[in-house]
């Protein structure tokens, strides 16, 4: 058996010469996660997504560290098995998940709930470009209302599904959410997550040209923008129960955010409910933050 | 070496058990764990076992059961789990996710009917609705059996020629839940029988690479002309796994394909499992009334031994395959094999009888009915269902 790929161990995690579209959110995730971990070096289960597009194809790989690829849906439970055995032998790498959205929210979410159930040694990362990218850019239940995807032609009728609030409700030690424009934060959280034993989970909005119907060179500002506006916010969330929030929105009008990117140009979208229920969110937040401060 | 009154289920538990400790000096074991009547027994056997260096993980659901054995074999581990009829179709996907990576996974698989109508008894339409995954299958026929071909599966499974998951299939509550004697082997033997697990291509940061990525269709095709080199090696190894075995344990266990009185007989059953065990009791007594009349009882069935039937059945006349299962729009899958194994022979009536479908019980009566029926026919015909026949 040997149909391996072969690396120099000294090389990134994204090596130069991956197949990531220019823009990609994931790709910038992938530098900081690399920053954020320093010289520990992970090894990552990447379920059916972009990210294992990612890696190219046989015998070469866009990874310099180890990568299962696993069936879409089973991510976390080959992480398991994974971290598992890595605790048996004491081996001290980090084990990452790695996965889109569609993995994350739809089709791998009994594999998820039950591997936070069981608090699993695992840091699992999602980059929600709130678009099943891999297949071309149909709807998942991360899509926010109103927006067209292929197979939204008329815009979705659904609001995004609120993943955060369902893993910080399995009571797991750590839950956050990353911004690729808020480098030191990003970093910080790694770090965070890296400190803490158990099931981990990370959120980052993961901007996607092909999918947004936006300009590549733009994909960090948006994500900006997206934080700045309310949108996207920024907190950790400690067992479930302690709140922190990490950045506040500063006013910056919505329509810098959608107004850039051609999916949300549809007459479907009610802006205005979309603004009322980001207010609705925040006010929440900023009480959760209020009562049940993280220490 | 203990002898012990216990039941099928016990049994595979205590085998996969003493496999999983003996890799304690290596990188331990793991493997997941999900209910499902009738396997349900073999899980909580293995969760209460208290492992030196092992953890069986308590999923989700049978599909995760499987991803948790892919995970810890990419780690090193020996890798172990069990299931049972919709289980096994609700973990398939992953299955062959297992086959593919080339991981040496060893599955208990206790027979049953695949619902609807729900139906908890034997049939072997699971894991046969497998064959064509990149796994070994192995039939038993008793608890023995079953220990015994447990254990040979690991050694077969890691075997470097080999690195194929391996499936033992048993029969729903004919075994899984009726006790048996049987002989129960201590760890030492196990630790001397089964070398430290090792999986050549485990994920290692000393050589990052990135398993199960994509695949342009020529090395892909390369790939799976490994698979089926592979599994052709099967044949060769696993006698050697044989005589290995009888060396640590002073006994020795079934083979490839057990015949009994084939060399004169006329008329020849093929059957699988516990029907096996039942035909062959058929077979003495009729032979004691000077019938020409033998048995095969198959307990490899991925690879198929095809060579060691062809050899078997050259000049025999009348063939009769038992199968419990049955493909849709074609017929029993034993018999499929068996008559595309004997193409090349001229001559030989080769019938196919359905029988036992959904737990029926394969009585004496029922191996006689179809004895007699086939000794009536002249040409072959479509598979005949046992309650046609009746």
């Amino acid at each position: 058996m040997t149909h391996m790929t072969t690396v120099t161990a000294c090389d990134h995690i994204l090596r130069a010469g991956n197949t990531n579209c220019a823009g990609c959110g994931m790709s910038v995730g992938l530098q900081l996660l690399e920053q954020g971990l320093g010289a520990t070096r992970p090894t990552l289960a990447i379920p059916a997504c972009c990210g294992i597009v990612t890696a190219g194809a046989f015998p070469t790989s866009g990874y310099a560290v180890p990568v299962a690829a696993t069936t879409f849906a089973s991510a976390p439970a080959v992480a398991t098995g994974l971290s598992i055995v890595y605790e048996l032998n004491r081996d001290p790498h980090p084990v990452v998940c790695w996965a889109g959205d569609g993995g994350t929210y739809d089709i791998g979410i009994a594999t998820l709930s039950a591997a936070a159930e069981r608090n699993e040694n695992i840091i699992y990362i999602c980059y929600d470009n709130e678009i099943y990218g891999n297949t071309g850019g149909q709807r998942s239940s991360a899509t926010p209302e109103g927006v067209r995807t292929s197979t939204t032609p008329r815009g979705k009728a659904e609001r995004k599904k609120d993943i955060l609030a369902i893993m910080a409700a399995h009571r797991i030690p750590y839950a956050a959410t990353l911004s690729v424009a808020h480098r030191d934060d990003f970093l910080r959280k790694v770090r965070t997550a890296l400190s803490i034993r158990g099931f981990r989970f990370l959120l980052m909005l993961s901007p996607c040209p092909t999918g947004w119907k936006s300009e590549p060179e733009e994909s960090v500002d948006l994500i900006d923008l997206a934080v700045r506006c309310g949108l996207f916010p920024l907190i950790e969330i400690f067992d479930g129960r302690r709140y922190r929030i990490n950045v506040r929105p500063d006013g910056t009008p919505l329509d810098a955010y959608t107004s850039r990117q051609r999916r949300y140009a549809s007459t479907e979208i009610d802006m205005d409910r979309l603004k009322a229920s980001i207010a609705d969110d925040w006010q929440q937040l900023d009480m959760l933050a209020r009562v049940f401060p993280a220490k | 070496m203990a002898r012990e009154l216990l039941t099928g289920n016990a049994a595979a538990g205590y085998a996969l058990a003493m496999a999983g400790q003996a890799n304690r000096k290596a990188r331990g074991c793991c493997g997941g764990a999900y209910p499902i009547t009738p396997q349900t027994e073999i899980i909580e056997f293995l969760r209460a076992f208290e492992f030196e260096k092992g953890q069986i993980v308590p999923v989700e659901s049978e599909h995760s059961a499987m991803a948790v054995c892919i995970g810890a074999s990419l780690a090193g581990a020996r890798a172990f789990t069990a299931s049972s009829a919709n289980g096994l179709a609700y973990m398939t996907e992953n299955v062959f996710a297992a086959g593919y990576f080339r991981l040496p996974i060893v599955m208990v698989a206790v027979n049953r009917t695949l619902g609807p109508p729900w139906n908890i008894w034997t049939d072997q339409g699971d894991s046969l609705a497998l064959r064509d995954a990149p796994w070994i299958q192995l039939y038993v026929e008793s608890h023995q059996d079953l220990v015994d071909t447990i254990l040979v599966a690991f050694r077969l499974a890691e075997d470097p020629r080999v690195l194929l998951p391996a499936m033992v299939c048993m029969d729903g509550f004919i075994l899984s839940h009726t006790q048996m004697v049987a002989n129960l082997p201590e760890q030492n033997q196990v630790d001397r029988y089964l070398p430290i697990c090792r999986v050549p291509h485990r994920l290692r940061h000393e050589h990052p690479a990135t398993i199960g990525g994509l695949a342009w269709p020529r090395e892909t095709e390369h790939m799976r002309h490994e698979i089926q080199e592979a599994m052709v090696r099967v044949l060769d190894v696993l006698p050697d796994t044989l005589d290995e075995f009888e060396h640590v344990f002073e006994r020795r266990p079934k083979g490839v394909i057990s015949p009994e009185f084939v060399e004169d007989a006329e008329t020849v059953i093929i059957a699988s499992g516990t029907m096996a065990r039942t035909a062959r009791n058929v077979i003495h007594a009729r032979r004691e009334h000077g019938e020409r009349i033998g048995l095969i009882s198959t307990k490899l069935f991925r690879p198929f031994p095809r060579e060691a039937f062809r050899r078997l059945l050259r000049g025999r006349r009348r063939i009769a395959v038992l199968d419990r299962n049955h493909s849709p729009g074609s017929g029993g899958i034993f018999g499929q094999e068996i008559a595309a194994s004997l193409q090349t022979f001229t001559g030989a009536l080769i019938q196919n009888y359905i029988v036992g479908l959904g737990g029926g019980d394969v009585t004496p009566a029922v191996i006689n009915r179809v004895i007699d029926d086939l000794a009536s026919r002249t040409v072959a015909v479509d598979p005949i269902w046992e309650e046609v026949m009746a």
